[in-house]
């Protein structure tokens, strides 16, 4: 079971305690009317699944509730930061994005 | 005299303890602190149980969890039957009773044995090839009729237990500083070294006794005491100490991610008369700042033809019996040692009394510091010489000598009776956790094994002694203090142990040792009766890496994992293809180390624990009244209400008819609830539900529809407003922990500037639907402060008010199609309220309905019940439902997908009524529509059945489908094609009932 | 006019709660007023008579009233039963018309105290959180799991720990910490 840092509650916690929600980063177009068909489609389902540092949404649903942004490793398993809902993506020090 | 092989005196037995056991029916006598082993051994029993294949006699092979061959049943009584325990692990107590496994129909005459006669069949890819064999009596006949049953009631190994499991299994949760995993030396040592410190500490060891191998020596001195003295001593501090968690008998079984670490303590088993409310095993789940572990190393067989006749063991297995448990496991013994422990076994067992007859040394140049002493102790030592064959059917009787390197041929070396032969292969570092976190391994020429290399990411950990392949008592012990204070984060400088009578040499060989003559078998995994020449096989037949090599032979695939038989394996397939070890390959260590009960994985949730069940304040007067319930989600809803003699179809269809000609009460309080209140509460709510709210007035009410952001139906309910910032919105009961999700979404992350809080208040409210013609009747001598009269108080209103002298909230909503009100009571009113209520629709010939007369109720109106008659395609035009859309709305969630091409194209499904020609019929929900009749297999169907009753009102069947084009089509005829024939249907508009809906206002 | 008025049933009547002589027992902490708070803690001023607390994980409690942190913009207050209608009235004006929200949740749940010397090893069997003092010290609170549960735990005394729970799920929780009793010592 991963551990998680929850942002708001400033402690890790274990996995069964949130909620995976999907790719961050991803803001809904603030007027959907004018977006196209095919950029619509693309809000909707088109996602990057990359290997390696994935930016995605959580919540902490059995715990303070809050939304929040991880950025984890999808070849590790590892959560390298956590940070708030709608604050922009952080840089990471050290370790290499992508995994091999 | 518990055994008759017993040594004069020593060893951790206590002599003073009698035990009474029985092995297979007969009766023995053992000492307490033995286990079954060595019980078995010191009453002269080494034949204990038969091959997984061959059914070849088997003995004891190992004194610890390594065991792949004494594999027992122990049978506690009813439910209480444990399959596949080792001999070695289970701890004797009086009055065990131990049956042996995989014969019949006894361990002496066992008739499977005639499998060693056809052994060729058995051979390497045996079950693969039979899997794959050929389709003469088509597909694998022989494998359904022939191979399969044959090979499942020849290769029990122990029986699963046929009754529920009577026993209680624990669960705890556990954090700590430092996680020691084994008590040997170095885990000792490092628990120690981190308990100074003042860390929280927790040392489990698999054994009952903590020590580990220090358990097992004689001669050995730490710091001027005995060892056993020693480990005494070091686990009094340990106990002192408020901060350490000692569990003997724990076995750590897992090793996850970021330190999470599974262990499975015993509780009971080793009770002879446990208290049967105490739990059996607990799990134990620790998340460990650090992890030192010090699993130690296991000895490797010697790998010589016949090599697996009972009374051949491992050196350590035989210091063992002699020095910890006073048992000699034989009179006249050979020792075949590639490495110190077995020069070691000699001289214990010389000075045991039991006669040693040779140490055969298999390596050429190969001399232990330990060689001289064997010599002045009157013993042959031979260097260079390794045994070509073995004699004895049930009991070794004697072994052949030859020169070391005649591998395959014939040797005519001496015999050397014996009844005892101590094998010292070397021996092999335990990285199962190591590897089992994810740890990198990496070949050491040096120590001739894989040793830990890279840690994985987020595992702080550290091994230390024997599993990183530093041997040795001092070593040992000095390694693990410089672990335990690494871990706590203090400088490794420690203390070093001064230790007498160490030994140093473990590295041994590998790989196979002469194959021997035609006929004989030289067996490199016991537990699975893989052989040299499987392995062979498997290498010509073209299988390179190593996890093939596993997969076609079943080498290492046992219930023993190749403990003891995976170093052997790897270089056997190494030599043959002419490779490095390293470059071969090493197969994944899995969990668990060990098996583990299910028991102990599922602790409390089973039965009444498996799940919680939720249920309404009102759920205890439904039971009462008999009502049958079914499950929604977690809750227990009442379903019907039968009456004497009444079945389902007979209560539902009175509970119909007495709704909608009198009055019927509903318990709706598994409704979800959200109280979404705030300044721009309305706006949020126009947001996120297809209606327009900003103009809804306060006190009304209005349906709601939410879709997902794709455009489909995903919940739907009532939703009221309370005052000019507060709203009072229902949900789904399936639906109410999603939508509640799916609102904190959009209020945290995509409209952030909404001043809006959203509070479940699910269990806040009891809720007792009234409906029916006399419902006003029937609440009004119960309200007060509140005019529920048709004018003021018209349907789709709320209002607060009072019902019994409680507070409520008051609505007046249908989803029956007759004049209803849903009344919310503060919960822990609701089973008064409810009685309440009951009371005054008795005077009113009304009656109580569940969940089914509900279904039915609505169906007749046409309402759908979202996850029925939506499943995530379905839009709100597809039911009908586009006339819910707020007039002029930009936007709201979903609103923009309903314009993408595949929205609005034709032949979508819609929602439309069906009406069998046979009125009696009733469709099967799920069931498909098609056009004309009897369709050709594969074509497409246009829709599908979502919902089929009878209706009591209609007095006749109904039912509601998604059909391709479905408003269209109202007017024609389809079918439902079913086994016993096609049903034709009329295609009608979805209201079955009253369509002005004039009843509503009554 | 109603001439019947209605008791107030407790989800745990009838329930006989378990304890372990020694090591731990559970008891109903009785009906309470409760109320949620979302919103800026600033605007209740002193309306609850408590400070709502702004460190994640703290609650505040004093004279029988308590504020819980369950999240940054969400608190529990708990007050005695008696006190709900006076405080409803109170923390209602003094809200009015600012942009927050106040729910009565008084009936949604049902609170439990568990207390002993072996509270921890009791609780430790579903909830997976290091409750040791030095992590989990006296007066700090959490949304959490219990086993397959969701519960607010909240430690009120070195022994002590107040437990939270959804009215249908607390059958679950009785049950699960009865059946958890047998496994401490």
């Amino acid at each position: 079971m991963l551990l998680i840092t929850c942002p708001y509650c400033c402690t890790a916690r274990p996995e069964s305690e949130f909620r995976y929600s999907g790719e961050a980063h991803i803001a809904r177009p603030l007027e959907p009317a004018t977006v196209s068909d095919d950029d619509w489609a693309a809000f909707l389902y088109m996602r990057t699944n990359p290997k390696g540092l994935h930016a995605e949404r959580w919540r902490h649903i059995h715990g303070c509730g809050r939304f929040f942004n991880a950025l984890r490793n999808t070849v590790t398993d590892q959560i390298l930061k956590t940070y708030p809902a709608g604050t922009p993506r952080p840089g990471l020090g050290a370790p290499a994005e992508g995994g091999r | 005299m518990a055994g008759l092989h017993r040594t004069n005196g020593g060893g951790r037995v206590d002599r003073t303890k009698r035990l009474s056991f029985t092995f297979d029916g007969k009766a023995y006598e053992g000492f307490a602190g033995d286990k079954l082993a060595s019980a078995l051994l010191a009453n002269g029993v080494h034949l204990v149980g038969r091959s997984y294949k061959y059914h070849r006699p088997r003995g004891i092979l190992s004194a610890g969890a390594e065991e792949p061959n004494a594999l027992v049943t122990v049978d506690r009584g009813r439910g209480r039957t444990a399959p596949n325990l080792r001999a070695t692990q289970v701890e004797l107590y009086d009055g065990l009773v131990a049956e042996s496994q995989n014969r019949w129909p006894s361990l002496a005459y066992d008739f499977g044995a005639v499998n060693s006669l056809f052994s060729p069949l058995l051979a390497a890819g045996f079950y693969y090839k039979t899997f794959m064999g050929p389709r003469l009596l088509g597909s694998n006949w022989a494998w359904h009729k022939i191979y399969e049953p044959l090979i499942r009631r020849a290769a029990g190994l122990g029986k699963a237990p046929s009754l529920p499991d009577p026993d209680r299994y624990a669960n705890r949760f556990a954090h700590c500083d430092v996680l020691v995993i084994g008590a040997g030396p170095a885990g000792l040592a490092a628990a120690l070294a981190a308990a100074e410190a003042g860390a929280r500490v927790i040392l489990c060891d698999e054994q009952a006794e903590l020590g580990g191998s220090l358990l097992s020596e004689w001669s050995v001195e730490i710091d001027g005491v005995p060892a056993s003295s020693w480990v005494d001593e070091a686990v009094r501090t340990l106990a002192a100490s408020s901060r350490v968690t000692l569990l003997p008998r724990t076995q750590a079984f897992g090793y996850f991610a970021q330190n999470f670490v599974a262990l499975a303590e015993r509780l009971t088993d080793h009770l002879g008369n446990p208290d049967p409310a105490a739990p059996r095993e607990r799990l134990w789940q620790v998340r460990a700042k650090e992890v030192v572990l010090a699993t130690g190393a296991i000895e490797r067989p010697i790998v010589f033809p016949d090599n697996d006749r009972p009374g051949i063991m491992l050196a350590d297995a035989a210091r063992t019996y002699v020095n910890r448990y006073g048992v000699r496991p034989g009179l006249r013994a050979v020792v075949i040692a590639a490495c110190d422990s077995g020069y070691a076994a000699a001289l214990d067992l010389h000075r045991a009394g039991t006669a040693v007859a040779m140490v055969i040394d298999p390596r050429a140049n190969g001399d232990s510091g330990l060689a001289g002493s064997v010599r002045a102790a009157g013993i042959e030592v031979q260097i260079g010489a390794t045994v070509t064959a073995t004699r004895g059917s049930q009991r070794v009787s004697a072994v052949q000598i030859g020169r070391a390197g005649t591998e395959g041929r014939a040797s005519t070396g001496e015999w050397v009776p014996c009844d005892h032969v101590v094998m010292a292969g070397g021996w092999t570092p335990s990285v199962h956790l190591f590897s089992q976190s994810r740890g990198k391994l990496a070949w050491s020429d040096d120590a001739q094994a894989f040793l830990p290399s890279a840690i994985a990411p987020g595992q702080a950990q550290r091994s230390a002694g024997a599993c990183r392949g530093v041997f040795g008592v001092a070593a040992a012990l000095d390694d693990g203090f410089a672990a335990g204070r690494a871990a706590v984060g203090r400088e490794p400088l420690g203390r070093t142990f001064k230790v007498t009578h160490d030994i140093t040499d473990f590295r041994g060989i590998a790989g196979s040792h002469g194959a021997g003559a035609r006929g004989s078998k030289a067996f490199v995994d016991f537990q699975h009766d893989v052989t040299v020449r499987d392995l062979k096989l498997a290498a010509q037949e073209g299988f390179r890496a190593i996890e093939h090599v596993k997969r076609y032979t079943t080498t290492g695939m046992a219930t023993d994992q190749g403990k003891t038989s995976n170093i052997n394996a790897l270089a056997i397939v190494a030599d043959h293809l002419g490779k490095p070890i390293p470059e071969v390959g090493l197969t994944t260590f899995r969990q668990p180390y060990t098996p583990v009960t299910f028991g102990t994985i599922a602790g409390a949730s089973r039965g009444d624990l498996f799940d919680p069940v939720r249920r309404t304040p009102c759920d205890a007067w439904a039971q009462a009244q008999g009502a049958m319930f079914e499950d929604v989600g977690a809750w227990k809803r009442a379903h019907y209400f039968p009456q004497a003699g009444e079945d389902m179809h007979t209560a539902v269809a009175r509970e119909c008819r007495t709704v909608r000609s009198a009055v019927g009460m509903f318990d709706a309080s598994t409704l979800g609830k959200i109280e979404v209140v705030g300044p721009d509460a309305a706006e949020f709510l126009e947001r996120l539900y297809i209606n327009s709210f900003q103009k809804l007035g306060v006190g009304r009410c209005r349906y709601g529809v939410l879709l997902n952001e794709a455009g489909f139906i995903i919940d739907d309910g009532v939703i009221g407003r309370i005052a000019a910032d507060r709203f009072h919105v229902t949900t789904t009961t399936g639906g109410a922990a999603r939508v509640l999700h799916m609102m904190e979404d959009y209020a945290q992350t995509e409209f952030p500037d909404l001043k809006v809080w959203l509070t479940s208040t699910t269990e806040q409210w009891a809720v007792i639907a009234v409906q029916g013609p006399r419902a006003r009747d029937v609440l009004a001598p119960l309200v007060d402060g509140v005019d529920i009269g048709a004018t003021d108080f018209p349907h789709m209103s709320v209002k607060a008010g009072r019902i019994c002298g409680v507070d409520a909230r008051i609505f007046r909503v249908s989803f029956t199609g007759e004049l209803g009100f849903e009344i919310n009571v503060p919960a822990d009113f609701g089973a008064d309220v409810w009685e309440a209520v009951w009371r005054e629709v008795q005077k009113h010939g009304g009656c109580a309905y569940g969940t089914e007369s509900m279904h039915v109720l609505r169906a007749e109106k046409g309402f759908i019940i979202v996850g029925q008659e939506t499943d995530g395609t379905v839009t709100p035009d597809d039911v009908g439902l586009g006339w819910a859309t707020g007039k002029g709305k930009r936007d709201f969630v979903g609103m923009r997908s309903l314009s993408r091409p595949d929205m609005v194209r034709s032949g979508r499904k819609q929602l439309v009524g069906l009406l069998t020609a046979d009125p009696k019929r009733v469709l099967e929900e799920g069931s498909q529509v098609v056009e004309g009749l009897r369709p050709p297999a594969g074509t497409p169907a246009l829709g599908h059945v979502t919902s089929a009753y009878w209706s009591e009102a209609l007095g006749r069947s109904i039912a509601l489908a998604l059909v391709a084009d479905g408003r269209t089509r109202i007017g024609t005829r389809l079918n439902v094609p079913m086994p016993d024939g096609d049903v034709a249907v009329d295609v009608v508009t979805p209201v079955f009932l009253d369509p002005k809906g004039e009843r509503l206002n009554g | 006019m109603a001439d019947q008025i209605a008791r107030r049933r407790s989800v745990l009547d009838g329930w006989a709660l378990p304890s372990r002589a020694g090591l731990a027992s559970l008891t109903n902490a009785g009906t309470a007023a409760r109320f949620v708070y979302r919103g800026a803690p600033e605007l209740v001023g002193d309306a609850f008579g408590v400070s709502l607390p702004t460190v994640p994980l703290r609650a505040h409690a004093q004279s029988g009233r308590a504020a819980l942190w369950l999240g940054p913009d969400e608190w529990l207050l708990l007050s005695a039963e008696a006190d709900g209608s006076t405080l409803a009235v109170a923390l209602s004006s003094a809200l009015n018309g600012k942009p927050a929200a106040l729910v009565d949740i008084s009936h949604r749940q049902v609170g439990l105290i568990v207390s002993g010397s072996s509270v921890e090893a009791l609780l430790n069997a579903g909830c997976s959180l290091d409750l040791d003092m030095t992590t989990f010290p006296v007066g700090m609170c959490t949304r959490t799991l219990l086993a397959k549960a969701e519960i607010v735990l909240w430690r009120t005394a070195g022994d002590t720990f107040r437990i939270e729970v959804a009215r249908s799920f607390a059958p679950y929780i009785v049950a699960l910490l009865d059946e958890a009793m047998h496994g401490i010592a």
